[in-house]
């Protein structure tokens, strides 16, 4: 049923856990539906220096959960940004339909981690002016 | 790859007992006659085939001529649901089933509330028990019908079937039971309990798959659902499946001696290790009753986890078992089961079956309570829901 990726990373998750004081964190899906993910970022200079996730779902939400905190490492924000469900497809060797929604939520979580980053930047910048 | 190899879903199906399949296996080639035949051959299988409809209805007390063949469990329940409600339509026109039946069942109602009729389903408690008074106020007027499962196949609760045929009896109704989880593993006794059909399935007790049975009692009419050449009291046309129906006989012989030979004590009480050892883990909860349970079936709801990731995690560590969550039930929705039974979304997503068989050892058992606690740690973790609680 799943890619040996997916597989792979589900036995093996890289970037699996929480991170301490990070700079922007994303959580998207409900536990009602079986899948919650949450992303943690660390930021310098607008790139993405280390990333983390905790899920919690089914195998291709943690699959796809590790495979898309490993695609953005390193990136800009921008290049984070531009990432989409379909390149966390593709990455994990393809997603049986009833699960795209799960890259769905790694992408959604992404942005959410870095809306909440920039939230927090402006919040900084205002209360500096 | 793991070395040690434990299945524990024998809810869902169970191996072919090695008697089981010598007994069958001279029926597909040497002895390959169709029992509806005049000729030696014919006569050979015939004989087979009564042979076997003995076994079955000796296993839960019944005359053999109350035995129908059927292709399985599911055609059973259809027979027993659609015969019945067709055959008493001018009587009346209301049947009543319980939320927590097997799809068999409940797709059977819905089928028949599209065609005109009424249709009560009876709510459960916690333990997923449905309660005797809420069935003696469904019935009514026009009730002509009803079907309960003797025991649930997610979560093990036996259900107060006695009561419920007794009540049945005394207002006029038929009563129709799904045995399938239960037949073979516990003792039924048609007559002592009152039930007026049976559902069977040969492969939950170590028979072959695709061959099943419905007891229907002397003097219980019911319309058939596959018409032909009027085999099984014209009740299930169709030649008889010779060598399923001997295996089935088989594997019933088989199971009455369980019944008496200890072999059920023994079951329980690895059950309950397995439950003790399970429960032990911080945040794993009981599903169904604690005592009214079948005897080889455990099934858990385990907090912050998703049924599939646990399931996964087993197989990888040569561990068969089951769980009602969405991922694994093909939909968005966990197991109806456990939502009637009160639980929410989130905890039904965690849930665990394990439903032991008559070769799962102790050894089994503690390897699987050793890797259940190894890989909930590991996967709560990674998860969101366990870390955030206070």
């Amino acid at each position: 049923m799943y890619s040996e990726k997916v597989m792979d990373l589900f036995m093996h998750p890289i970037n699996a856990g929480k991170m301490e004081n990070p700079d922007g964190v994303g959580e998207v899906g409900n536990p009602r539906c079986g899948d919650i993910m949450k992303i943690y970022l660390r930021i310098k200079d607008d790139r993405i220096e280390d990333v983390s996730f905790e899920t919690f779902g089914c195998a291709s939400a943690i699959a796809s959960s590790s495979m898309v905190t490993e695609m953005v490492k390193g990136l800009t924000i921008d290049e984070a940004l531009a990432i989409s469900n379909k390149d966390v497809v593709k990455a994990l060797g393809g997603l049986p339909p009833q699960k795209i929604h799960c890259s769905l939520l790694a992408e959604e979580g992404i942005q959410a981690a870095i809306e909440d980053y920039r939230s927090k930047q402006k919040a900084r910048t205002e209360a500096k002016a | 790859m793991t070395e040690r190899h434990v299945y524990l879903d024998h809810s869902a199906t169970t191996a072919v007992d090695s008697a089981v399949l010598e007994a069958m296996l001279p029926y597909f080639s040497e002895r390959y006659g169709n029992a509806n035949s005049l000729h030696l051959w014919g006569r050979v299988a015939r004989k087979a085939v009564n042979a076997a409809r003995e076994q079955v209805a000796s296993l839960i007390g019944a005359e053999s001529s109350e035995i129908i063949f059927t292709g399985g469990g599911s055609e059973a329940d259809n027979l027993a649901i659609k015969g019945a409600a067709f055959t008493h339509r001018e009587k009346g026109r209301h049947v009543i089933t319980t939320a927590v039946e097997h799809h068999a069942v409940l797709d059977s109602f819905k089928w028949l509330e599209k065609e005109g009729f009424e249709i009560t389903i009876l709510p459960v408690d916690e333990t997923g028990m449905v309660s005797i008074p809420d069935l003696k106020n469904a019935i009514r007027e026009g009730t002509t019908f009803v079907s309960m499962m003797f025991a649930n196949n997610e979560v093990g609760t036996i259900q107060p079937v006695a009561e419920a045929a007794r009540i049945c009896r005394e207002r006029g109704v038929l009563f129709h039971v799904d045995g399938v989880q239960a037949v073979g593993h516990i003792p039924v006794d048609v007559r002592e309990l009152g039930f007026d059909m049976l559902t069977m399935s040969a492969h939950k007790m170590y028979g072959p798959k695709g061959v099943g049975a419905l007891y229907v009692r002397k003097g219980v009419k019911i319309e058939p659902v596959i018409h032909g050449g009027g085999q099984e009291r014209g009740l299930r046309s169709g030649t008889e499946n010779t060598a399923g129906i001997v295996g089935f006989g088989k594997a019933a012989e088989i199971a009455s001696w369980r019944l008496v030979d200890g072999s059920i004590d023994e079951e329980t009480r690895l059950r309950d290790l397995l439950i003790e050892r399970a429960t032990a883990i911080e945040e794993v909860s009981l599903t169904g009753h604690r005592t009214k349970r079948l005897p080889f079936h455990a099934s858990v709801c385990v907090g912050s986890l998703e049924g599939e990731s646990m399931l996964l995690r087993l197989d990888a560590a040569g561990i068969g078992a089951s769980s009602g969550s969405a991922c694994t039930s093909g939909s968005l929705e966990p197991s109806y089961v456990l939502l009637a039974m009160g639980l929410s979304h989130e905890a039904a997503h965690g849930s665990l079956r394990l439903t032991l068989g008559k070769d799962t050892s102790e050894e089994d058992i503690v390897y699987v309570a050793e890797n259940l606690q190894r890989i909930v740690t590991d996967l709560r973790a990674m998860s969101p829901l366990w870390k955030n609680r206070g």
